[in-house]
């Protein structure tokens, strides 16, 4: 069932890559961004690969949206990165207190938090209200940030639940309470749902519109990573020896259905990453190997055999035309 | 396994010392790169490069057990520290005077991340000389942190006289007869003496024997031994020091030369820490059951236990079984009547 050696396999079409300690890849323009874990991002450019030196301490956490990458430091800022490399500093905390999470929205919006404290540069506000810093805390400090799809509205997660945050309105955000220390967010392609990752190896989500909860585990570990399919159908997981896969097309989500397990393995699930138009998942294990995965049918294709370090970052380029890994030692790409 | 990062705790109550003990680590020449975990409310500037601003977070897990508790801050921070790896050979996290130590020790074991990449070295608790005893009456935190330490730093014994010293150690005994304690001015500890220490390994649980049978414990400073100084009715003993029991918080040691069934014992214990687990802070026991060669040994935080078997017993080595307790208000007589029941 785990022996693999019988896979088509294309671990020969593998380009190195010379990074360490990658700890997210994220599409930039045609190509990739690798977010290293101190300091700089790496870029992948026609003229070989451009590092950015973007902060000065670890980098604690990114994000994109094919235009920009945004990342958080342990050195109190927030940097932006855009395709060409060049970088903008877009805040820095006084204190020099670690930016835990930062977030970036389909209009270009920027939020982070810091502490307590969650801040968004509303950049397509509405009229005069446009670029505006809006400040607010939250009950523990946030584990995680999401823009909803759609509107002006920040996730966060938090001890005890999620706030629902309009920053453009005055009013209270709105809370989904459940007990536990909730650590990752992700909010479906539709808006529909939220999902965390808690302490404990176990998800939590919820549908926005009532507020109903749904719980998902039979985790062997610490959900840390979450990919929504390219239709929104599913949201595959690692956290397990197997990828998770949640069904979220129906009005009810997963609730009273069973989820999908694909690439059952030896070792478990560390990174998985979605293309961005098949219905295909990059997986990535703590044993170094990488496959690729068909949700119809659970056909694999041998990317990186097993060998070292854990997987610790995949990522698509926007077409999907190139998926780019990292492990604990090193980093490659694969053109497909 | 030993590329775990090690992590020291310094706890105690406010202005006890621990941030001048902590700048001390920090300057010796020891070679070695620190990243430290603080409280952003301390007023005493951190001598080094790594510090980070804690908020103390204590998070219950849903896990139906009202005393497993974590340090959320600790999950997030530790996190992202790793990313720094390589920067640093160990961890010191300086808690608030009012912090409990055990969501802090027990976010070593209860968090997979943070268990696989660092590895909880010893709880180090300053104490004022001077106002301990005071603080023991009125301050529920300082007995936890006396109670919860493998290592206790007697400070400020420039403060107090031989007397008041012998006293305070004796308090100091009756809540945790067994963590190792030097007297200090200053916080002036040989480096040693607070890292390294492998309190929570079960390869390092050699032997379970409260310290001061030991003698008057660790010394950098002399100190006349007046050995006539008392004659009121507590007990003594061979070494002169006062005997006192603490009312609420103490320690349960118990054990056997007859083997334990395993059958019996763990069914035992494991309901003992699930019934009493907030109550009991700290439990360890080295175990000898019947028909086994090796020595089993296991530790505790709460309700969290850790075992396994540690060696071959050896051929001239007494094959018997000890257990202690730390805890507050202790049912010592169902305790001892379960221990003696796990008899083979």
């Amino acid at each position: 069932m785990t022996d693999r050696d019988g896979i088509t396999s294309i671990t020969d079409r593998v380009e190195r890559i010379d990074a360490q300690g990658v700890v997210a890849i994220l599409p930039l323009g045609s190509s990739h961004a690798f977010v290293l874990g101190e300091e700089a991002v790496l870029l992948l450019g026609k003229s070989g690969p451009q590092r950015i030196a973007v902060h000065d301490g670890g980098i604690l956490d990114a994000a994109g949206d094919g235009k920009r990458i945004i990342t958080g430091g342990d050195d109190g800022k927030v940097v932006a990165i855009a395709a060409d490399g060049t970088t903008q500093t877009i805040a820095t905390d006084e204190k020099r207190r670690w930016i835990d999470h930062v977030a970036l929205g389909g209009d270009g919006s920027v939020a982070w938090s810091c502490g307590k404290t969650v801040s968004v540069h509303a950049k397509a506000g509405k009229g005069d209200k446009a670029g505006e810093l809006r400040q607010r805390d939250m009950p523990s400090t946030p584990a995680g940030l999401a823009f909803l799809p759609k509107g002006f509205r920040l996730a966060v997660a938090h001890y005890n639940g999620v706030s629902l945050w309009f920053p453009n309105l005055a009013a209270e955000p709105e809370q989904l309470a459940w007990k536990g220390s909730h650590l990752g967010l992700t909010v479906s392609p539709d808006g529909r749902f939220i999902v965390t990752a808690m302490q404990e190896p176990q998800l939590h989500g919820w549908r926005i519109a009532d507020a109903r909860d749904m719980r998902m585990s039979g985790y062997t570990a610490r959900v840390r990573s979450m990919s929504w399919t390219a239709d929104g159908a599913f949201l595959a997981t690692g956290g397990s020896e197997q990828v998770i896969l949640w069904p979220f097309s129906g009005k009810d989500g997963p609730m009273g259905k069973q989820p999908k397990l694909l690439a059952p393995a030896a070792s478990r699930v560390t990174v998985v990453a979605c293309h961005p138009r098949e219905p295909v998942i990059a997986t990535g294990f703590s044993d170094g190997m990488v496959l690729l995965v068909r949700v119809d049918d659970g056909a694999e294709i041998l990317v990186r055999a097993p060998g070292g370090g854990a997987v610790t970052a995949l990522g698509w380029t926007a077409k999907g035309d190139v998926l780019a890994f990292g492990t604990e030692d090193e980093a490659g790409i694969l053109p497909l | 396994m030993s590329d775990k990062i090690p992590v020291t705790v310094l706890t105690g109550y406010l202005g006890a010392g621990k941030t001048t003990l902590l700048n001390r680590i920090l300057t010796q020449p020891h070679g070695k790169k620190f990243a430290v975990i603080v409280n952003e409310f301390g007023d005493i500037g951190i001598d080094n490069d790594l510090v980070v601003n804690a908020d103390e977070e204590v998070f219950e897990m849903n896990n139906g057990c009202i005393c497993c508790t974590v340090r959320g801050d600790l999950v997030r921070i530790i996190e992202g520290l790793m990313r720094r790896k390589g920067k640093f050979d160990a961890i010191i996290v300086e808690t608030t005077g009012l912090a409990d130590p055990a969501p802090v020790a027990q976010t070593f074991f209860m968090d997979e991340n943070v268990g696989e990449k660092t590895k909880l070295d010893a709880v180090v608790t300053v104490a004022d000389a001077k106002w301990l005893k005071e603080r023991l009456k009125d301050a529920p935190e300082a007995k936890n942190q006396i109670a919860f330490a493998d290592v206790i730093l007697l400070n400020k014994t420039d403060l107090v006289t031989p007397e008041e010293l012998r006293d305070v150690e004796a308090r100091i005994r009756g809540i945790n007869p067994y963590a190792v304690l030097h007297r200090t001015e200053r916080s002036n500890v040989d480096i040693n003496a607070v890292l390294g220490r492998n309190a929570f390994d079960l390869d390092r649980i050699l032997e379970i024997e409260p310290q001061f049978l030991h003698g008057d414990d660790h010394h950098h400073h002399d100190h006349n031994h007046d050995h006539h100084h008392d004659h009121d009715h507590d007990h003594h003993h061979h070494d002169g020091m006062k005997h006192y029991h603490d009312e609420h918080m103490q320690s349960v040691a118990l054990k056997t030369d007859k083997p334990l069934n395993p059958d019996k014992f763990f069914p035992w214990v494991q309901n003992l820490v699930a019934t009493d687990g907030p109550s009991i802070l700290r439990s360890k026991g080295i175990l000898a059951f019947k028909d086994d060669p090796e020595r089993f040994v296991f530790q505790g935080v709460h309700m969290i236990l850790d075992g396994d078997h540690q060696r071959p017993w050896k051929d001239d080595e007494k094959r018997e079984s000890r257990i202690v307790f730390i805890g507050r208000d202790l049912p010592e007589q169902k305790i001892r009547e379960g221990f003696e029941s796990c008899v083979a």
